[in-house]
């Protein structure tokens, strides 16, 4: 049964309403029917050979609350996802929302060319006149947290450096476009720590995990990453080395998402799946194996705030990230107590839904501002844009407060 | 119509009987091609006709013939001769194509043969006819039950109709009676005096919880149990059984047949089983025959029209009987056919030309217009019955316009508590809604919420199991243990509550037990 479209799962729905009480979106919008409406409900009235009846749906921001508190397994963000698919391979969406929506789904393409005239593109864009036409032209909304481009990508950083000797284990880094272009520091900063704990780091070529188009209902043109990603990895995978990620969403991308969208489920999907992990997931089985060298750690004498993005909850692996911080001496370690900060990926970019984004994650931002906390922690990208632009407060993934711990 | 003078009494709501209990298919033919032939012309010919004029209740699902390994491979030249020499247009659909419309449909299916098979909604039709017809100045009375036909010698010359609303006798004199009580139809011509053998034929339908198929599908085999799934509105509907049973009202919707709707469903989609069962529900077929026979099945679908006064030398008394909701209209038309040569006029039958009511726009119902519909009008905050997107606007007009008796009528009209959920969220609203336009006794509203639920209830008892009997739990707590819906202050039971599914002995269990 679990290679049944996801659709089929809308059977176990019984109406409690639990996922409409939980939904951050439903709570601050009414353009926004609620899950129970739109994943098990609309489902009943979707049909692959008819128009498409959907337009609320567009307004799931996909964040899997909603999932995660359903008591009976119905696995609503996915059936919305694919609805949204559906509107777009039925033209529902007007070509401008798609060339906006694609634009934002494609963070590799503008990186990859875009690195060389970083500090050019990067005063262009940010221009207040280029926000301007970009909010009326295209529909990405001028407040919107858009990150900056670096000069030198990670992977540049990463091959021009001296390999170091002496590791007896392999891992494969999966980097994701973010560490790519925008924050390479976290890839340092990753690589740094796997090597501390004794493995060599390899850095296969990849390209995007195609999450940002899956979330755009661009299923065909996230096919295509998702299987050149699968063509680069599995043969690591076979090999049995681990393929660690430091971003949620790229790792619960390769793990579940796409081949459950896609309805991939060869062997191979499988086995990428089987083998790819969550870097403090992959550190915190290291030490429960004990292998992990016990070391001293410097104290980081900061009060910080650890924020769990939705994606990561989505991987169902309990807090191992939080559970790393702790050991870190003297962090002054303050709680989240919100679902979500809002932006969902792309989602909080979108003009029309910038502030929906920004009350969903008001409950948050309100706590980070109100704990006194000098820094934000969290393991998704877009999640520490947002939080940096609504607080003012700078926010980090975890692995760079690890790195330091570590003195790495 | 054809400017009669004409009352129609029904003994509950329109469509409680038969016809609002059925798998919803709008017939091809094709399943009567080889056993059936004159059954198989009357359901293609009006199959054309149904689709023009009353496209709004109709969704053009087409239908497949598929070859399982279960089945005959030598039925098939049969099959494809027999829909040729009825007229019903016929195509083979490589297995291929067959997998990619329906996707769930079993692999190792070896022909599959396309049909202009089509859902249609019954309760909508009917509504529709009955609205035409009140436009014709015709009165419909329901709720009005025939206890005894007023005979003066061999004439019949009128009704005594009791009314269950009022709870008050009511005499209709009238020059002619058409008998069209359907499985009832025995027992009204013997009020007359005239005997008319009809054979109520049981057929229990199980509904799945969402469309498992988006074709009607069918096994190309002769007619048997189980061997058909149609997908109407959200539900895909395995249908049927066939057992004679002695009364139209009373029989038991009985464990084997379940079991046995799901174990041939499984064959023409794998994992059914495991798959939501909605409810189950029974109709009895109006099954004629002038001998007594054995097995129902081979009773013909066709229709027959017995005009008592050549048949018993009764004046005043015509009865249509035996046929299919598909053949409806042809039984009404030769029905007044014969009505007009009764009364010597000449006045000819326009049914087949002219749409009805709200077939105005001349396009199929497809599945998703209500979904489309709430979208549109941004109505997602005012659904009532969330699971089949009846919203409030839809449940006002049902019990102001469609002038509603019971919970039950509503959910007829607007599909309420036709979901997943049976009337578990959906109930409380509507009856809330209903005493605040109504205004009747506390009491009275109890009871028909107690009524419904009840309703609801006899056709989910026989599927608890799995992801349903979760769901009945939920419906349980809700209603017994927060609404405390048994102990409200009012009559348990209503006069105007369905009467069905309750074994008063006498039932007769022709087919096999498991």
């Amino acid at each position: 049964m679990n290679t049944w479209p996801v659709e089929l799962t809308l059977d176990n729905c019984i109406k409690c309403t639990i996922c409409v009480t939980a939904c951050p979106v439903a709570a601050v919008t009414d353009r926004f029917p609620g899950p129970k409406y739109e994943g098990p409900q609309a489902a009943r009235f979707r049909h692959a050979g008819q128009p498409t009846p959907d337009h609320s749906v567009d307004y799931c921001s996909g964040c899997r609350v909603c999932n995660m508190v359903c008591p009976t397994g119905v696995r609503i963000a996915e059936i919305n996802a694919r609805a949204r698919a559906s509107m777009v391979a039925q033209g529902a969406l007007s070509w401008r929302t798609r060339l906006r929506n694609n634009v934002l789904a494609r963070p590799e393409t503008l990186g990859r060319w875009g690195y060389r005239v970083a500090p050019l593109l990067n005063a262009l864009l940010h221009s207040t006149w280029a926000r301007a036409a970009a909010h009326v032209l295209l529909g990405i909304d001028r407040r919107a947290p858009l990150p900056t481009l670096v000069r030198e990508p990670f992977t540049m950083w990463f091959h021009g450096r001296p390999t170091p000797r002496g590791a007896k284990r392999r891992v494969i880094y999966f980097h994701g476009c973010s560490t790519q272009y925008y924050e390479p520091r976290v890839g340092r900063a990753a690589v740094r720590l796997l090597e501390a704990h004794g493995f060599e780091v390899i850095v296969p070529p990849q390209t995007c995990c195609g999450l940002p188009l899956l979330s755009n209902g661009e299923f065909e043109a996230a096919r295509a990453l998702y299987r050149d990603n699968v063509r680069r990895l599995v043969g690591y995978a076979r090999q049995g080395y681990p393929i660690v990620g430091t971003s949620t969403s790229c790792t619960l991308t390769l793990k579940e998402e796409a081949p459950e969208l896609l309805d991939i489920h060869d062997d191979d999907a499988r086995l990428l799946a089987e083998r790819t992990f969550d870097l403090s997931e992959f550190l915190v089985s290291l030490a429960e194996e004990g292998e992990s060298t016990p070391v001293d750690l410097q104290p980081v004498a900061r009060r910080a705030l650890y924020h769990a993005p939705c994606q990561y909850r989505a991987h169902r692996l309990g807090a191992p990230s939080l559970e790393l911080l702790r050991r870190i001496p003297e962090l002054d370690l303050v709680e989240s107590r919100a679902d979500c900060c809002g932006i969902a990926g792309t989602y909080g970019f979108k003009r029309e839904k910038y502030d929906i984004a920004m009350r969903v994650g008001r409950p948050l931002f309100d706590q980070v501002r109100e704990s006194g906390v000098s820094v934000v922690i969290c393991d998704s990208e877009t999640c520490r844009w947002q939080l940096a632009h609504a607080t003012g407060v700078p926010a980090v993934h975890p692995v760079e407060l690890l790195a330091k711990a570590y003195g790495v | 119509m054809r400017g009669f003078d004409a009352i129609l009494v029904e003994k509950r709501d329109l469509t409680h009987g038969t016809t609002g209990r059925y798998h919803g298919l709008l017939h091809s033919g094709g399943r009567y091609a080889v056993k059936d032939p004159q059954a198989a012309v009357e359901c293609i010919e009006e199959n054309r006709i149904l689709r023009r004029i009353m496209p709004h209740c109709i969704e053009d699902t087409g239908g497949f013939f598929v070859v399982t390994p279960w089945d005959d491979p030598d039925y098939v030249p049969r099959f494809v001769d027999g829909c040729r020499r009825a007229g019903i247009p016929v195509e083979e659909v490589p297995v291929d194509q067959m997998l990619r419309e329906e996707p769930l449909l079993n692999p190792h299916i070896s022909h599959c043969f396309r049909v202009p098979d089509a859902a249609a909604d019954s309760f909508l039709a009917t509504e529709a006819n009955a609205e035409s017809a009140r436009q014709h100045g015709a009165r419909i009375w329901t709720y009005h039950e025939v206890t005894r036909l007023v005979r003066q010698g061999d004439h019949v010359v009128g009704a005594v109709c009791h009314d269950l609303v009022k709870d008050e006798e009511v005499h209709i004199h009238a020059d002619l009676l058409v008998n069209a009580a359907g499985a009832w139809a025995g027992q009204i011509a013997a009020m007359a005096g005239v005997e008319v053998n009809i054979i109520p034929g049981k057929g229990v339908m199980v509904a799945m919880a969402h469309r498992v198929v988006n074709t009607v599908v069918n096994r190309c085999k002769l007619p048997s149990d189980g061997d058909i799934i149609v997908p109407i509105h959200t539900v895909a509907v395995i249908g049927t059984t066939d057992v004679k049973v002695s009364d139209p009202e009373h029989f038991p919707i009985e464990p084997w047949e379940i079991a046995l709707m799901l174990a041939e469903g499984e064959k023409l989609v794998p994992g059914l089983k495991q798959m939501r069962v909605l409810r189950a529900w029974a109709g009895v077929r109006p099954l004629y025959q002038e001998t007594v026979v054995a097995d129902t099945r081979d009773v013909t679908r066709a229709y027959t029209l017995l005009d008592h006064e050549t048949r018993d030398g009764l004046r005043g008394l015509i009865t249509i009987t035996g046929g299919k909701w598909t053949t409806y209209r042809q039984m009404a038309q030769v029905t007044v056919d014969r009505v007009c040569e009764k009364f010597g006029v000449e006045r000819h039958c326009r049914t087949h030309e002219e749409p009805l009511p709200g077939a105005e726009r001349a396009e199929y119902h497809w599945l998703g217009a209500p979904l489309a519909r709430v979208e549109r009008e941004r109505a997602y905050g005012r659904l009532v019955c969330e699971c089949e997107l009846a919203t409030e606007e839809d449940v006002i007009r049902a019990i102001t316009e469609g002038q509603a008796r019971t919970i039950d009528d509503i959910r007829r009209d607007v599909r309420l508590g036709m979901g997943p959920c049976q009337g578990g969220f959906c109930t409380y609203r509507a009856a809330g809604i209903w005493h605040a336009l109504r205004r009747p006794r506390v009491t009275e509203t109890n009871v028909a919420l107690r009524d419904f639920l009840q309703e609801r209830w006899k056709g989910l008892l026989p599927v608890l199991h799995g992801q349903q009997l979760r769901q009945e739990r939920l419906d349980e707590l809700i209603y017994l243990s927060v609404l405390n819906a048994d102990h409200l202050p009012g009559p348990t039971v209503s006069p105007l509550a369905p009467v069905m599914y309750e074994p008063a002995g006498g039932t007769q269990r022709d087919g096999p037990s498991t």
